[in-house]
């Protein structure tokens, strides 16, 4: 009796895998259908709370995914078949773990049965990504599938944030039990730290009130760890400058006058000359990569540093620092509100003052201007235009190249997750799907995807999934017939040896969009920019791809030179 | 410096593996590693022999224990600790004279002899890895057919104990 009463509220893991989403308020999954995957799709097809949003390629599955999570306060889930399915959706995967990006990717699996014996699209998938994920499972058994994704998700959001693997065999799926999702999970061996050391929260104030010429640097983990406004409000009460990172763009309004740009090997001269001659860093959420240090061994020679990281692997990794403090970003910038509230002491006003001038000072070589005047399209005149015509109000995506510095440099991000681009794993081709899962997330938003010609063909196939769900985006490709980035290097460094850097035989976009069910418009003139712009903007239901003809000498200024210390600019 | 590091992690597949795979994606040096259940079944005890400079050695002990299965790790350098590994050693003795050397040898080494054949000895030896290279250069005269070294178990002495 009791068996038949158990086996009636028994679900398949298919069933469990679909409410276990709604458990866990997951409102849209990127994904591709496959052998190992159709007991899934089929039990997501007789639901309806969880909606799923069909690709063209595994890769834009797990972009589209990272673009959703980056852009919201929620963690990005796709799906994908065993084999190619898994193979396909590692670069997106490595791409999310290089810049801690909360995702969970589901891959099927062949049956339990078949697993080692070569199968027929069977990959070692927990194998194949574990140098790429937070963590990932393997779940062998039915009973086991409930609490695994509630693990998945627990470890992807928290502490530092990341993707996460779960690997379900379709046996797995067709099995049956009952359905119970746990409320709450503990692991004993995962314990992130939240709350800063109090000790090392008091050494902190005193040495940042210390300090005669401070320089405060924040990263990406300011907009994962939503410390954005309590970032601004201790800036503000210091009166210090501020850079942010290629990650961090957004976590402190760029139009603010303590604001000094990016900082790094195409950051601004006064954020890295700054950088340089502090003498009390001030680190937050920023993971000291070698694009922001340059030379090591000449990063901020006279500064004692004050970092902040929820991930105690970052501190003292690259640069040896004086007061670490593990803690997430936003709890421990409250910490240090109040502790300089309660410390009493103010900053010293008349060297912060000469501090001051001399920022001014370089402020003054305007490090990021350029020819305003050529007969040809200027690309960082584009994104400039696209800033202003969107009021800096934008959601915008890039890609990987010069393009990519252009948009972070001229686009002046106001709001955290509203730039979302590839910063660790460089990723060329993010572009296009992370503008989708922005999408998805803000449905009513203007999202723009600064890209490039080269970087724009590879995930190009999504242009159709864009016409699938009717999605606006706004496509600027900065078109220099160039792998612009590599050609750059290769005049600098190569003595002008263009070698495979030039796109040949590249396709008439504007037919492609338009193939593709979209609007396509070419702009060869600068003085066409800003009415093209505009266009684009006003076709409000339409996906517009803008394909602008760029000048193809133009190079990414300023410039550190690898092995160069953060003083060693290269100007215009 | 030579270090070594004891790790708790939690007794399940692919648990090794991440360990493994941590040390060569980073480039560490891995000397010896041993691992098994513990007496809770839940749990692994693994023994890691590194080298590094103290920078290093911090780093690898920040990302074992940023390994979700890592529950916790001591780097036993820091304390008085005790280091043990076994051999097992088979040696070719065919006369009764070269038998009746290794049998003092192993005496002297406190090690035991576990297999006898008409021509071999097994000899089990434990101690620190130095001691157990003492042993196998004095066995030199032999013909050594197999050595068999678990690598390193440590533990620290008294108070000091790795446990959740």
């Amino acid at each position: 009796m009791s068996e038949t009463a158990s086996s009636s509220t028994a679900i398949t893991g298919a069933e469990i895998f679909c409410r276990s989403l709604q458990a866990e308020g997951v409102e849209v999954v990127f994904g591709y259908p496959g052998g190992a995957v159709l007991h899934i799709y089929d039990a997501l097809y007789r639901q309806d709370k969880v909606s799923h949003v069909l690709v063209r390629h595994e890769q834009g599955a797990v972009h589209a995914a990272e673009g959703y999570a980056k852009s919201s306060d929620k963690p990005g889930v796709a799906l994908v078949t065993s084999g190619p399915g898994a193979t396909n959706a590692i670069t997106g995967i490595a791409d999310a773990y290089m810049d801690s990006v909360p995702l969970v990717v589901f891959t099927g699996q062949v049956p339990t049965s078949l697993i080692g014996n070569d199968a027929f699209q069977e990959v070692d998938t927990v194998g194949i990504t574990r140098p790429c994920v937070k963590h990932n499972f393997l779940v062998k058994d039915v009973k086991d599938l409930a609490t695994t994704i509630k693990k998945a998700f627990y470890v992807a959001t928290t502490g530092r944030p990341g993707p996460v693997v779960v690997d379900i065999p379709k046996d797995v799926t067709a099995d049956s039990c009952e359905f119970e999702y746990p409320e709450s999970i503990h692991m004993r061996s995962y314990n992130p730290t939240t709350k800063g050391h109090t000790g090392q929260i008091r050494k902190a104030v005193e040495l940042i009130l210390s300090a005669k010429q401070p320089m405060i640097y924040t990263g990406g983990g300011v907009i994962l760890g939503r410390g954005s406004e309590a970032l601004t409000e201790f800036t503000r009460q210091l009166g210090y400058p501020i850079t942010n990172t290629l990650m961090g763009l957004g976590g402190y309004p760029a139009s603010d006058k303590q604001y000094l740009g990016m900082l790094g090997m195409h950051g601004t001269y006064e954020a890295n000359m700054a950088m340089h001659h502090a003498d009390v860093l001030i680190a937050i959420g920023a993971r000291f990569d070698d694009r922001v240090t340059g030379n090591i061994e000449k990063f901020c020679p006279h500064a004692k540093i004050v970092h902040v990281d929820v991930d105690p692997s970052s501190i003292s990794k690259n640069v040896k620092v004086d007061v670490p403090i593990v803690g997430e970003v936003e709890p421990v910038l409250r910490e240090l509100i109040k502790g300089l509230n309660e410390n009493g002491g103010k900053p010293d006003a008349e060297a912060l003052a000469t501090w001051w001038k001399q920022i001014e000072e370089w402020q003054a070589q305007d490090c990021l201007k350029y020819d305003q005047t050529s007969e040809l399209i200027k690309p960082q005149y584009v994104v400039q235009k696209f800033w202003e015509l969107t009021e800096g109000d934008a959601y915008v995506t890039s890609d990987v190249g010069q393009h990519q510095m252009w948009a972070a440099q001229f686009y002046r991000f106001d709001k955290p997750n509203r730039w979302i681009n590839s910063g660790g794993l460089g990723t060329m081709g993010v572009g296009l799907p992370f503008a989708m899962g922005v999408q998805f997330a803000h449905p009513d938003a203007t999202v723009g995807c600064i890209t490039g010609e080269a970087s724009i063909q590879m995930c190009i196939q999504e242009l159709s999934t864009c016409f699938q769900y009717q999605l606006p985006l706004k496509i600027l490709n900065l078109n220099n017939r160039y792998l612009g980035m590599v050609r750059q290097w290769q005049e600098f460094f190569y003595q002008g040896r263009y070698a495979m850097s030039y796109m040949d035989a590249l396709p008439d976009f504007v037919k492609l969009a338009e193939a593709y069910g979209h609007v396509g418009i070419q702009v060869t003139q600068p003085g066409d920019v800003e009415g093209a712009i505009k266009e684009a903007l006003a076709q409000k239901e339409r996906l517009v791809f803008l394909d602008f003809i760029t000048d193809q000498s133009e190079n990414v200024y300023p410039m550190i030179p690898a092995g160069a210390g953060q003083n060693e600019m290269i100007l215009v | 410096m030579r270090h070594i590091i004891s790790v708790l992690l939690e007794n399940e597949a692919g648990a090794l593996s991440r360990v493994a795979g941590l040390f060569s994606a980073r480039g560490y040096n891995i000397e010896s590693l041993t691992v098994a259940p513990t007496d809770d079944p839940s749990l692994s005890r693994m023994t890691i022999v590194t080298s590094g400079s103290d920078e290093i050695v911090e780093q690898i002990t920040k990302q074992l224990n940023k390994l979700i299965d890592v529950i916790k790790l001591l780097d036993m350098t820091a304390y008085p600790h005790i280091e043990r590994e076994m051999a097992l050693v088979k040696v070719r003795v065919p006369e009764a004279a070269d038998r009746e050397e290794a049998k003092r040898l192993a005496d002297i080494f406190r090690g035991r002899i576990i297999d006898v054949t008409h021509d071999t000895y097994v000899i089990e030896i434990t101690g620190e890895g130095s001691k157990l290279d003492a042993f196998l250069e004095a066995l030199q005269p032999f013909p050594v057919l197999e050595v068999v070294r678990s690598g390193v178990m440590g533990i620290a002495r008294g108070d000091v104990s790795l446990q959740i």
